[in-house]
């Protein structure tokens, strides 16, 4: 396969660092009518195989969700998709579940890759009755459509409604099924490795189109399945898409600093967030990963007023209102700006996770507001330097288990 | 070199005009039956010539867009993924010679439904390794975001090879693959028709031999109502299976003889199921070699076969009809002179060819017969039912062939990736057209309209009817 370097990005103006502070009558608006972002589909190879990113600077990573329950258009989310883009955020999410209408959420995703460039693309994937081979496979085929923006929000059914819809197996506990996430999880990562990057060689005088010996077997046995491999699809762009998981109560946490890359939390404060990520971050060497290479994003419920209104009491600046579904700001774009400025630069959180109340009018604000005023003061990025999503994430592409293994 | 579609605009017209009528020959239009075409999407596969120069990725997805919109350009009917679920091997090792590793179908068509129109998106996919209710999402989730475009290629395996993946193993009989192949597809329909007309869910219930499942399904009715339905298999279950229940067939059966045959016995299947001839369509797939002279094609196709079947894959191709290890065969020596061993696990993951012994028998009396060697036998035995000419020969061909019943269609299969149907479209679909015998514009949006397939009506329960 012929080689290719991933593509540079795309010409934009430098970060703007202002230490002025914003104060405008109107919340800065970046044309929401911007041109068309120009055709994605261009190079056709992965990122070159490299692997260590070099250290980077800190810097703010935002997310967000494009769920519209029950919406069965593309037209429905294309555009939510496009602010997110345009926006130059991380990566957005679509939630999923067999038991609430709405369609496949993967699905969406692949439908929305070559109408998007750059941001990532995040399904929840459930693993309870699903077949972690095919699984796998469909999020490796998500990362090569996307060339490399692919992640993974792995989700659990323990309902006895869903296991009705498969007949298979009697409901399950979320413990269990967060334990068995763990283990799909892991036969995952296997699988991808399964394919060494340069295992298809074309070698004319030999007859042979893959190194057979660049090919292995996952052979993983886990509680509940077990997969032999390798995969049929190779390894991704990305090595490993990457991985979110939501950490509030203890068993999804215990589940999210030993698989994830990006973890979200639910707080409502900016002390209780920081005391949050030292914890995460101090279970997660224990569990024998390196902290730094975890994101923990702070996740909220956005409710965006349009210009300046101030943040209502107890909704922004304090800090959003803890509800039953979670925190949940509502108030002005400029507020929200001040007050995820505030939370990053405490060192409480590397980002958030924001998930818009009314998506088409949130998530509009939230890139045309908030978004543009934290690049306005270069607290945000103005162009993304990378093209995958592990690249927006400053996270290092995965070096291959089946080499590390017989390495050691 | 993608057209972007802006959030609020409408849908563009489609991308194709109606050609402008070209001159007639001297048969009128209308004197032949209309033909369907799809393009097969080489991934795994020992027919690709890889060593081409011109051979690009089976795997980025610039390639699917180009031949996706090479066959939207040509306005075929759909789309074709296959599927295999574990590496092939031989002699207990991962195969190496041929082109392999794909992505997932499903996930690579609702891309593909972003950078096409019209085009039919088919994914191949195994009835005994998926469970209805997640596959049926996955497919109405694709018809839904297609504007009704999506197919599902239905295929079975019972093999404990490739359960080696599956958390179900490979526990399923032989003789019940079929069965639960039909019971899933029935379920998946009775999925599909469960909301209601006004667009609320109703409860489902399918209580049966293989799946024992309730609950409410989460998707409203897709634009095509079901999916269209393929079918690829060839025992006399395979072709009960498709006759009974499946919109297109897709088949080897790819001579002239042979392909009228199979025809006459599906299609003599149908009104045991109370359907027509009409509401099944048969498909080969087939190669097609395009030259500028007859002479030419001929010339071409006969290189292709030779880098097709290179030394390493003649061997392979006789150890897999004889079961055994050739290694110290030469290529271009003779067959060997034993009977093959029957029962043999040479070969795993590879749909199987029929009785050894026969197919051995096969070989020696072309080899007799032509006088060739281990790789020009394997050359001859291997190879499929081709269209081999000038454009004007292969639009005649294969025009014959379905005025004379043996196909409805034609699945093609180019031999190189992405750019192998570049010349079919360009050459010999204007010539089809202009013969009558192909569409010069998509007559609607969805793959069942151009199949000729009607939609299937909602089913309607008792209080439906009332309200
Ligand atoms: C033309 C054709 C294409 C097929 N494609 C696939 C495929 O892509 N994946 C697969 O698993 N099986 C494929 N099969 C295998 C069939 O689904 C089936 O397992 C096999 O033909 C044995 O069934 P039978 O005894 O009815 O012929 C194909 C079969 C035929 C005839």
């Amino acid at each position: 396969m012929p080689d290719s370097t991933p593509t540079p990005p795309a010409p934009q103006t430098p970060p703007a660092v202002s230490s002025t502070p914003p104060a405008p009558s109107t919340s800065p608006v970046v044309s929401s009518t911007a041109p068309a972002p120009t055709p994605p589909i261009a190079s056709s190879t992965p990122p070159a195989p490299t692997s260590p990113v070099p250290p980077t600077p800190r810097r703010l990573h935002l997310a967000a969700a494009i769920d519209v329950p029950g919406a069965t258009r593309v037209a429905d989310f294309l555009p939510l998709a496009r602010f997110a883009d345009e926006g130059l955020l991380d990566f957005l999410t679509l939630g999923d579940s067999f038991a609430a209408p709405g369609l496949d959420a993967l699905s969406v995703l692949a439908r929305l890759a070559p109408e998007t460039r750059r941001v990532g693309l995040v399904p929840t994937v459930t693993t309870t009755h699903t077949e972690p081979f095919h699984v796998q496979a469909q999020l490796a085929t998500l990362d090569w459509v996307s060339r490399g923006r692919a992640g993974w929000r792995p989700g659990v059914s323990t309902s006895e409604n869903e296991a009705r819809l498969f007949g298979r197996r009697a409901a399950v506990t979320a413990r269990e099924a967060w334990r068995e996430a763990g283990e799909v999880v892991e036969a995952a990562r296997l699988l991808w490795d399964s394919w060494e990057d340069d295992a298809e060689i074309r070698d004319i005088p030999s007859g042979r189109f893959v190194d057979r010996d660049k090919l292995h077997y996952a052979d993983y046995a886990g509680t509940t399945f077990s997969v032999r491999g390798p995969s049929i699809v190779p390894r991704p762009p990305q090595g490993h898409p990457v991985i979110v998981a939501d950490a509030d109560d203890p068993v999804r946490r215990d589940f999210a600093v030993r698989h994830a890359d990006v973890l979200l939390v639910e707080t409502s404060s900016r002390e209780q967030a920081a005391a949050f990520s030292a914890e995460v971050r101090a279970e997660a060497a224990r569990a024998g990963r390196e902290p730094a290479d975890l994101r923990v994003l702070a996740s909220l419920t956005v409710e965006l007023s349009g210009g300046e209104q101030a943040a209502e009491p107890g909704h922004g600046g304090g800090g959003p209102r803890p509800t039953a579904h979670g925190p949940h700001y509502r108030g002005g774009p400029v507020d929200l700006a001040e007050l995820i400025g505030d939370w990053y630069a405490a060192g409480a959180v590397d980002g958030f996770h924001l998930r818009p109340a009314e998506p088409g009018r949130d998530l509009e604000r939230l890139v045309n507001g908030t978004a543009a005023l934290l690049q306005h003061r270069g607290v945000f990025r103005a162009f993304h330097p990378g093209s995958t999503l592990r690249e927006h994430l400053g996270l290092a592409r995965p070096a291959n288990l089946h080499l590390t293994a017989s390495a050691t | 070199m993608s057209h972007q579609r802006l959030p609020q605009q409408p849908r563009p017209a489609p991308p194709q005009q109606p050609r402008p009528a070209p001159p007639r020959r001297s048969q009128p239009p209308g004197t032949h039956r209309p033909l369907h075409l799809a393009a097969h999407f080489p991934g795994v596969n020992s027919t690709t010539v890889w060593s081409d120069p011109r051979s690009g990725s089976q795997i980025a997805f610039d390639s699917f867009v180009h031949l996706a919109r090479t066959a939207e350009r040509g306005l075929f009917d759909f789309f074709f993924l296959a599927e295999g679920l574990r590496l092939r091997e031989h002699k207990g090792r991962i195969h190496d010679l041929d082109v392999v590793g794909r992505p997932e179908s499903l996930a690579v068509l609702n891309a593909v439904a972003a950078v096409t129109e019209r085009l039919g998106l088919a994914a191949t996919v195994n009835s005994t390794f998926n469970e209805p209710y997640e596959l049926a999402r996955r497919l109405a989730s694709l018809d839904h975001l297609s504007d009704g475009r999506a197919a599902w290629n239905v295929v079975t395996s019972s093999d404990a090879f490739t359960g080696e993946n599956f958390r179900r193993g490979g526990y399923l009989d032989r003789a019940e693959r079929y069965t639960r192949a039909a019971e899933f597809v029935a379920t998946a329909r009775e999925l599909w028709d469960s909301w209601s007309p006004d667009g609320t869910p109703r409860p489902f219930a399918h209580h049966g031999r293989h799946f024992s499942i309730e609950g409410e399904f989460t998707l409203p009715r897709s634009p095509q109502g079901h999916p269209v339905v393929i079918q690829a298999g060839d025992s006399a279950e395979g072709r009960d299976f498709a006759a009974s229940t499946a919109d297109v067939i897709f088949t080897r059966h790819g001579t002239l003889a042979a392909g009228q045959e199979f025809y006459a016995d599906v299609k003599g299947r149908l009104p045991g199921y109370g359907r027509t001839a009409d509401d099944l369509k048969i498909m080969p797939g087939v190669t097609v070699v395009v030259g500028d002279t007859d002479a030419e094609a001929q010339e071409k196709a006969t290189e292709i076969r030779r880098l097709q079947v290179s030394p390493q894959n003649a061997l392979l191709a006789a150890e897999q009809v004889w079961g055994t290890d050739l290694s110290g065969f030469d290529p271009d020596g003779p067959l060997p002179a034993f009977d093959p061993v029957v029962d043999s696990d040479v070969v795993q993951g590879r749909v199987r060819q029929g009785d050894p012994r026969a197919l051995a028998e096969k070989w020696r009396g072309l080899a007799r017969a032509k006088n060739l060697s281990l790789r020009e036998t394997a050359i001859e035995a291997t190879g499929r039912q081709s269209f081999i000419g000038s454009a004007a020969t292969v639009a005649e061909a294969m025009s014959h062939f379905v005025d004379s019943r043996a196909a409805d269609g034609f699945i093609l299969v180019p031999h190189l990736t992405p750019g192998g149907l570049d010349e079919f479209v360009d050459q010999v679909v204007p010539l089809l057209q202009e013969r009558g015998a192909f569409r010069t514009a998509y007559t609607g949006p969805t793959l069942r309209d151009h199949l000729g397939l009607s939609h299937p009506a909602t089913r309607q329960t008792p209080k439906d009817a009332a309200a």
